[in-house]
């Protein structure tokens, strides 16, 4: 995929609205599952950022790796970790993705280069590095898209990754998801510089900022991004600018943003804007916007089941995989 | 290939470790401070960046967190990094990478992801580097579950220590210690391998156990041996591997003397020494003949006067006593 | 109708209040529509619920706080929707497996304990003294803290080598060691044959009172209670040494020192070949159903290893009794530093003279074998008759 043109057609339009409804349906039905006490532990949902890893997974390929945080749904999802080993895994089975170990926050997949799902702010930066390393020797063109909110600008972690993946021109296609909280605190309050992006000219990074709430956009971008990696010219920072209609995660009472503010961005909902204008180019039709709905609908109900159906991991495995036998991946 | 002197420093055999592996595997490289221009803190990889180059002798910015990080991942996408932390004292900036994501993922994930890592610290006091360049942090990474922790006390451990850590699938930390380096010795030209799995008796004996490592290891032996001018056989036993313990051979030797003395040069509380002495009062009670003891660094910063570090760490004097006190009460 | 309850919004959710209620009975709701406002410890969340249909009933009212999993409302569903409908259930979480049994601990250690009474015995030591049927607690200790060692309990062990250690084991052995019991049986009868001039009396005893008395006697009694011939001689030998002292005591440092306890060894034989002669106390001083009983208990405790070194120690008498359907007579060895020991043969059917008369009889030959140095066969003839009359003479009930 070297055109760094976003091609919008029909097709193209389907697709990307599908996967931002998939993701958006997905995390609804967490929710419900949460309250019913099915999923348990932490649950922290896309809701209003699908646009971000719908579109930057569109510039990536099978050779690509991918590292996302505890936020992870949307990701795996787009990255097409399918949908009934994901809520197996966040209802604690074996059939999960992770066996269960894991929950919403680790899901991984090795066969899909998806690297967690890691619940430390930061604590998947340097491991990105590390994985382009090693495709730097072994896996030529590989890009390693790493995601993480805005939050994790704040911790050394950051600094010290961004740093020396310029200096070894390391393939990363760093994501931050700046949707403007940190859990509770504003971007304002934490960061002395807010334009994060900004943050990449201090390492001589290149990089820019994008309306994370476009998916055309952050595909454009993303291309654009991963077409100068590829060449072999290092590192490249994405800020996309997004926004969470929910909480933090489930238990929050979200007592730090006020409702007319969650209503505003509401406005700009990617979903609801490309179906819109989907509509109004008439590139697609209402009917096919059922097909997809009713096609989620479906494939949701699989899953549940197919997490309903699942096993529990026998308590006697419980040291499994402690010290591996052999290097798996 | 590795010349093979049989007479050599620990430092020597570190450093042909590591030759010796950059010349076997492609995928293997050193990375970490001052590894490739310096020579080395330590000088364990002095003229390395000459003969392989600066991407496989890679200096890193002082970042541990990310070059620590990028380690794990590199090892999580195919390849078989050494990171050298320059000291253990500098690895707390690194221990959420090392526990969070080296110890965890393979088990978080499901048994998805391995992590081939191996971690080289100095680690240790006695020469007066003050307390921020003294820690002994080998028995703390060893409650880790999803490591493994090696303290090579030998030149023979330093030599062939690593090659076997290489070809483990899981996260090896080895503690080299600081006060080792220079110590010189015979290497056996018959052996080039070693396990990384058993403790070994470095001087068998009847009357009590000196179970140690490290740096230890050279204090019980020459207590070892001014005992047995006075008529006490101690038995000197070499840990090797901190995680996981060896409990047959502990096992082996307290059964045959029925007393022990353990020799850490870590605090007391919580020590690895602490656990030794806890499976030996679980499992092994009925065969004690007297209670377990343990010497260990005393519980202060470690200061920088001579006198005094002295005085804080485990010192042969002591060793020698605790033992008459067992063996030969009044 | 359908339940809508109150929702987990957390890990660490229990419960929650309703603040206010945002539909009444009767209002049409949607999937997706917050209906209620619930406060919580971290503050007010909007509650959205998952099904179509019309509100019912209210069921809590709003300021009432109830835990997660209480029916808030329930509504009448519109008709089948194309989700399953997910109600909160109960944990499906399976049993965990039950911790296994534990003692309850002990309450933990002072730092730094009071010496106690306890003597200090190491772990292999208190082991070993068991193995050996000697009492640790009254060893002297060498070890550290004045413990007693292994190497104490060696010592104190009669006539053990030192030994081989042994293969590991986790349970403590009981029972006795055969080999170093024969090597200390060997090491004590030879001292006695060379240091103790033995002479020898033996006298024959109709045991046929006896066996009647004792036929009687059993016959009324429950099973618990009734007695062996062995306490019939122990009780005739103990009344006989009271009138015969100078067989009862040691002979020590060149003299005789009488006892005033009359404390008599049995000769116990063990299975495997071993022989030990541990004291019954005070045996003067018993009665026949207390005697029986410490009779028992030392047998018993003899053949599972758990005899006290007293009872090694305190003999000042010994009988061997060679029961039944063995040798007619026993010359014994003196269990130095004791002066006597009585043996007492199998009981045979043999032509006795009553009244000029020739009648079949059980008789049992009596041979007591003392040290020549304290006693001489004058007294050794009195003690034997005596025993042999007070045989004839059981006790009056």
């Amino acid at each position: 995929m070297s055109s760094q043109k976003v091609h919008l057609d029909h097709r193209h339009g389907l697709t990307l609205l599908r996967e931002m409804e998939r993701i958006r349906r997905f995390e609804a039905k967490c929710v419900e599952l949460y309250q019913a006490q099915k999923i348990r532990g932490f649950l922290h949902l896309y809701d209003g950022e699908e646009a971000v890893a719908i579109g930057v997974m569109q510039a990536l390929d099978e050779r690509d790796a991918v590292v996302a945080t505890y936020r992870d749904h949307g990701h795996a999802l787009a990255r097409g970790v399918p949908m009934g080993p994901l809520m197996a895994e966040m209802y604690g089975k074996v059939e999960g993705c992770s066996r269960g170990r894991g929950g919403s926050m680790h899901f991984f997949d090795a066969s899909r280069r998806f690297y967690g799902g890691n619940a430390i702010v930061g604590g998947g930066l340097p491991l990105s590095l590390g994985i382009a390393m090693a495709d730097k020797a072994l896996r030529e063109g590989a890009v390693t898209a790493c995601f993480f909110g805005e939050g994790a600008a704040g911790e050394g972690e950051f600094h010290e990754s961004m740093n020396l993946a310029q200096i070894w021109k390391l393939p990363v296609l760093f994501v931050c998801e700046n949707n403007l909280y940190a859990m509770g605190v504003p971007l304002e309050v934490s960061e002395a510089e807010t334009d994060v992006f900004r943050k990449a000219e201090g390492y001589r990074m290149p990089g820019e900022r994008v309306d994370g709430m476009d998916p055309i956009q952050v595909e454009a971008a993303a291309l654009r991004a991963v077409a100068s990696i590829r060449a072999g010219n290092g590192p490249y920072f994405l800020e996309c600018r997004t926004y969470r209609f929910r909480a933090h995660s489930m238990f929050d009472a979200q007592l730090y943003r006020t409702r007319e503010e969650i209503a505003l961005w509401k406005e700009r909902d990617p979903i609801a804007r490309l179906r819109s204008w989907l509509l109004q180019s008439h590139m697609i039709t209402e009917g096919e916007i059922a097909d997809i709905e009713a096609s989620i609908a479906a494939e949701i109900d699989e899953a549940v089941a197919f997490a309903e159906a699942g096993t529990w991991e026998d308590v006697a495995d419980l040291e499994r995989f402690v010290l591996m036998d052999e290097v798996r991946q | 290939m590795s010349e093979t002197p049989t007479r050599m420093t620990y430092r020597e055999a570190c450093r042909q470790a590591i030759r010796d592996a950059l010349h076997a595997d492609p995928r293997t490289f050193v990375m970490g401070e001052d590894v490739g221009l310096y020579g080395g803190c330590y000088a364990v990889t002095k003229g390395l960046i000459d003969e392989f180059g600066p991407e496989r002798i890679r200096d890193t910015p002082l970042a541990e967190s990310a070059f620590v990080g990028a380690g794990i991942g590199a090892a999580m996408a195919g390849m078989r990094p050494i990171v050298e932390i320059m000291t253990c004292n500098f690895s707390l900036l690194a221990l959420d990478q090392i526990m969070n994501n080296a110890a965890t993922i393979p088990h978080m994930s499901g048994g998805q992801f391995a992590v081939p890592l191996v971690i080289r610290m100095a680690t240790g006091a006695g020469r007066q580097l003050a307390a921020q360049h003294s820690h002994s942090l080998e028995g703390w990474y060893a409650h880790i579950p999803g490591i493994k922790v090696l303290a090579p006390g030998t030149i023979e451990d330093a030599r062939f220590m690593l090659k076997a850590a290489l070809a483990d699938p899981n996260p090896v930390l080895i503690f080299e210690h600081i006060v080792l380096y220079n110590a010189e010795g015979d290497l056996d030209p018959g052996v080039s391998e070693v396990d990384i799995a058993r403790a070994k008796i470095r001087r068998p004996g009847r009357d009590v156990s000196l179970i140690t490592y490290g740096n230890s290891l050279p204090k019980a032996l020459d207590a070892a041996a001014e005992l047995a001018g006075q008529g006490i056989e101690a038995e000197v036993v070499d840990l090797r591997v901190l995680r996981p313990l060896d409990d047959a051979t502990i096992f082996e030797s307290v059964k045959r003397t029925r007393r022990c003395i353990i020799i850490d040069e870590v605090w007391r509380s919580g020590s690895i020494s602490a656990e030794i002495a806890a499976r030996l009062a679980d499992e092994f009670f009925f065969e004690l003949d007297a209670p377990v003891r343990r010497i260990c660094s005393r519980e202060v910063p470690i200061p920088y006067a001579a006198h005094l570090e002295e005085a804080s760490l485990p010192r042969m004097a002591d060793i020698v006593a605790e033992a008459k006190a067992l063996v030969r009460p009044k | 109708m359908s339940d809508f309850a109150m929702p987990s919004l957390g890990a660490d959710m229990e419960s929650g209040t309703v603040v206010e209620w945002l539909v009444k009975p009767g209002a049409q709701v949607h999937k997706g529509d917050v209906i209620a406002v619930v406060e919580t410890h971290k503050g007010a969340i909007e509650v959205e619920i998952f099904d179509e249909g019309v509100i019912e009933e209210l069921l809590v009212a709003e300021g009432e706080e109830v835990p997660v999993g209480a029916v808030l409302a329930r509504l009448t569903k519109a008709g089948e929707a194309g989700t399953p409908e997910v109600r909160a259930v109960e944990e499906v979480h399976p049993e965990p497996e039950p911790e296994p049994e534990r003692e309850p601990e002990p309450s933990p250690e002072p730092f730094r304990p009071a010496p106690s009474e306890r003597a200090k015995v190491s772990p292999a030591a208190r082991r070993r003294a068991a193995e050996r049927g000697i009492d640790a607690d009254r060893l002297r200790g060498t070890g550290i803290d004045g413990s007693v060692t292994l190497a104490d309990v060696e010592a104190a062990s009669p006539g053990a080598a030192s030994e081989e250690p042994r293969p590991r084991a986790t349970k403590v052995k009981r029972g006795f060691d055969p080999v170093q019991m024969r090597k200390g049986i060997a090491a004590a009868m030879s001292r006695s044959k060379r240091e103790i001039p033995h002479y020898y009396l033996t006298t024959t005893i109709d045991m046929s009172v006896a066996q009647v008395w004792l036929r009687e006697y059993n016959a009324a009694r429950d099973p618990d209670e009734r007695l062996l011939p062995a306490v019939l001689t122990l009780r005739a030998a103990a009344l006989a040494l009271k009138e015969v002292p100078q067989l009862n005591g040691f002979w020590q440092e060149d003299a005789f020192a009488p006892s005033e306890a009359i404390h008599i060894g049995w000769a116990i034989s063990l299975r495997g070949g071993g022989l030990i002669a541990p004291a019954i106390r005070d045996v003067d001083k018993l009665s026949i159903a207390d005697l029986m009983r410490a009779l028992k208990d030392v047998v018993a405790r003899a053949r599972s290893g758990g005899l006290r070194s007293s009872e090694m120690t305190d003999a000042t008498f010994t009988i061997t009794s060679l029961g039944e359907r063995s040798a007619e007579s026993v010359g014994g060895i003196i269990y130095p530093p004791q002066v006597g020991i009585l043996g007492l043969g199998s009981i045979v059917e043999r032509p006795w003279v009553i009244d000029g008369a020739v009648v079949p009889r059980p008789l049992a030959t009596a041979s007591l074998a003392a040290d020549h140095r304290a006693s001489d066969g004058h007294v050794g003839g009195q003690f034997l008759s005596t025993f042999a009359r007070l045989m004839q003479e059981p006790p009056k009930p």
